[in-house]
């Protein structure tokens, strides 16, 4: 029984599903926030230090703050709160829980009966993932890296103002 | 340490994909939709550093690394959509976005 990985599992179901639930952005923000930290503990658990540390850095670092300030932009006040609870009807969660209990019970189903499930905590040092990303890898790194080229020219053309598009 | 039994851990990739789901259905603010994939990313991910540990070999991780490049494209994507829509309506319901305009 692995106490730290089912204490860091609970709080990051709890803190998800606060995350969709929140009628205010921020603290729905700071939630999640909470549940990318408690899965890098998670990833720590299952031998993945490297993974565990991009997790904070990378997730709950720099794509969260990213959010924090575009929602600092939007100047959002209590109005969008009042807005926001108004849309959370109870009524609007039923068909969406259903269907997803009955997928989350099929997919529980399934990974219970694994004749093998195994155990899932070994060490994958950061040397053999450098070795197999910049080995056999190399051409999704490539990909990638066009990937976040587009989404940064992608981003510019959105975001900016529409009077500075006119001139 | 003690190990973590490779089922559990899925299970638990699932259930929080599956919360990331409810939640792009349920909301109806861009934002909240927005926060709701990233969520579903990186339960995806879990889930291959999950395979990647229970096979002994790195390509999970690796994979994780490519999910980790995705999301941080699609997010700053997305979060330029806020912006425009905002300026343009004052509203983040994405019910107020469904006639696009040139």
């Amino acid at each position: 029984m692995n106490a730290p990985f089912y204490v860091a599992g609970a709080i990051a179901l709890v803190s998800t599903l606060l995350v969709i639930t929140r009628a205010s952005a921020v603290h729905a923000l700071l939630y999640l926030i909470v549940s990318l930290l408690a899965i890098a503990v998670i990833f720590f658990q299952l031998g993945a230090p490297f993974i565990a540390a991009l997790e904070v850095i990378i997730y709950a670092g720099a794509i969260m703050v990213v959010f924090v300030f575009v929602v600092m932009l939007l100047n959002l006040g209590p109005r969008s709160v009042d807005a926001e609870r108004a849309w959370l009807s109870p009524v609007g969660f039923v068909g969406p829980i259903v269907l997803g209990a009955i997928l989350a019970a099929e997919l529980l189903y399934i990974v219970s009966i694994a004749p093998r499930p195994g155990s899932a905590s070994s060490l994958v040092s950061p040397t053999a993932v450098g070795a197999s990303l910049f080995g056999p890898y190399y051409l999704g790194v490539e990909l990638g890296s066009f990937l976040l080229l587009a989404g940064l020219v992608g981003a510019l053309h959105l975001a900016r103002s529409t009077e500075q598009a006119a001139r | 340490m003690f190990p973590v039994p490779a089922n559990v851990a899925l299970g638990l990739a699932a259930l929080l994909f599956l919360i990331g789901l409810v939640g792009v259905l349920v909301r109806r603010n861009l934002v909240f939709i927005l926060l709701s994939i990233e969520i579903m990313l990186n339960a995806a991910g879990l889930a291959f550093v999950v395979g990647g540990a229970r096979w002994h070999q790195p390509d999970g991780q690796v994979m994780f690394l490519f999910i980790l490049a995705v999301a941080a494209a699609e997010v700053s994507v997305g979060l330029g959509l806020v912006l425009r829509l905002h300026r343009q309506g004052d509203s983040l319901d994405v019910d107020a976005a469904s006639s696009l305009r040139g």
